[in-house]
């Protein structure tokens, strides 16, 4: 069974109200097919929700769904209550209709990636992959 | 805490005893960390002995059963009940690892929303890994770190897929197997698997046609038969109090004592 010692832990969730989870489903599969343990969380999550479960799931990585235009105030509220939990070291990643200059701010911010509509799931999987593993 | 335990090895045998030094001060994210690490590390339990404290009691209850009878929401109604009474409470909510790939879809979080900014209820869910029985290698560990933490109130859920889910046994003072009506043959399999070895049973969704049918027939079987609506919280006061009345008729009980029953 090809079961790591060490698998990434990711957890993957929608925040703010809009109710499209189809991709985000499909994110969670793909990155469970790639051998990880993803930690689903549903639909309209609180950027505090998110923070607090990731650290009790002790994950590598978080990756949001944001389809609602809210993603400058949900991404930077999520990095900011990292950053009060002193859990930086979780990547923050995500995925939605985003702006390009959106995109660039949020990134400078410290979101460490950022998928359109168009992003090829490997390259999601891909990203995740290259994240480390904790302990 | 500090991010010094970030990539922190078991081998580190001072970082670890640091760790555990946290996670008995109530550090969420030590507690979190610790359980990582043994999840990962299976065979490197030294640090369990650093848990240790007699003077910290938890309740081991154990929830079983197949696969949408309603374990987690069974599991998010008993949260709030203990939680009402004041204990901190902790879940361990366990699901399969693929066999293919080795990654594991773990939602059992969804139906546990209502307690995801309590700082007393802290929710882990953890995968299989491989390991046969209904739960992970680690989640008798894992149920030790959360004592040591101060949850009073432990809960788990097993993976509940099929008649080998015995680890329970061992692990929880009180094992509850949760049964919807009108699965017939799942009953009847249930009935040489886990309804043996389950000390309280509750026919969930019991606003459904067919309960009676069920209650009847596995009052056949089994000493304590209950009937619970979990999305409305109907039947979880009783529940509970089954649990404590089968609980003080074997007397309190540590949970490295039930590990090692």
């Amino acid at each position: 069974m090809a079961v790591a010692s060490k698998p990434l832990r990711v957890l993957v969730g929608k925040v703010g109200l809009d109710g499209h989870d189809r991709g985000v489903k499909l994110i969670a599969r793909a990155l469970r097919d790639a051998g990880m343990e993803v930690i689903y969380t549903g639909l309209h999550q609180t950027p505090e929700q998110v923070v607090s479960a990731a650290i009790q799931e002790d994950v590598d990585a978080i990756g949001l769904s944001i389809l609602s235009g809210a993603h400058n105030t949900l991404f930077r509220r999520v990095l900011e209550l990292l950053k009060e939990q002193d859990a930086e070291d979780i990547a923050l990643f995500g995925g939605g209709i985003i702006p390009d200059e959106d995109a660039l701010t949020l990134t400078a911010a410290g979101v460490k990636a950022l998928f359109g509509p168009g992003a090829p799931m490997e390259d999601i999987v891909k990203f995740v992959q290259g994240l480390k593993p904790q302990g | 805490m500090s991010a010094s335990s970030l990539g922190l090895s078991m081998r580190d045998t001072h970082g670890v005893a640091i760790l555990a030094e946290q996670v008995r001060a109530g550090n969420v994210r030590a507690a979190s960390r610790l359980i990582t690490l043994l999840e990962n590390h299976p065979k490197d339990r030294a640090v369990v002995g650093l848990l240790d404290d007699t003077s910290r009691e938890a309740t081991v209850i154990g929830v079983t059963g197949y696969p949408g009878a309603g374990k987690s929401t069974v599991v998010d109604r008993l949260v709030g009940f203990y939680r009402r009474n004041g204990l901190k409470v902790g879940v361990l909510a366990v699901d399969i690892s693929s066999p293919v790939s080795g990654g594991a879809l773990l939602g059992d979080r969804i139906r546990m929303q209502e307690h995801a900014l309590d700082r007393e209820v802290y929710i882990r869910s953890m995968a299989t890994r491989g390991h046969h029985g209904g739960l992970a290698q680690a989640t008798g560990d894992a149920a030790l770190v959360l004592k040591a933490a101060g949850y009073e109130a432990i809960l788990i859920e097993t993976i509940g897929v099929g008649q080998n889910e015995i680890d329970i046994v061992n692990l929880a003072h009180t094992v509850v197997a949760v049964v919807a009506p009108g699965l017939g043959d799942e009953v009847q399999a249930m009935k040489a698997g886990l309804l043996e070895v389950a000390h309280i049973v509750v026919v969930n969704k019991g606003d459904l046609p067919g309960t009676d049918h069920t209650l009847r027939d596995l009052r056949e079987w089994c000493p304590k038969v209950l009937r619970t609506v979990a999305t409305t919280g109907e039947g979880i006061p009783e529940l509970a109090e089954a649990i404590a009345g089968h609980q003080r008729s074997r007397g309190v009980r540590h949970v490295e004592n039930a590990r090692d029953r």
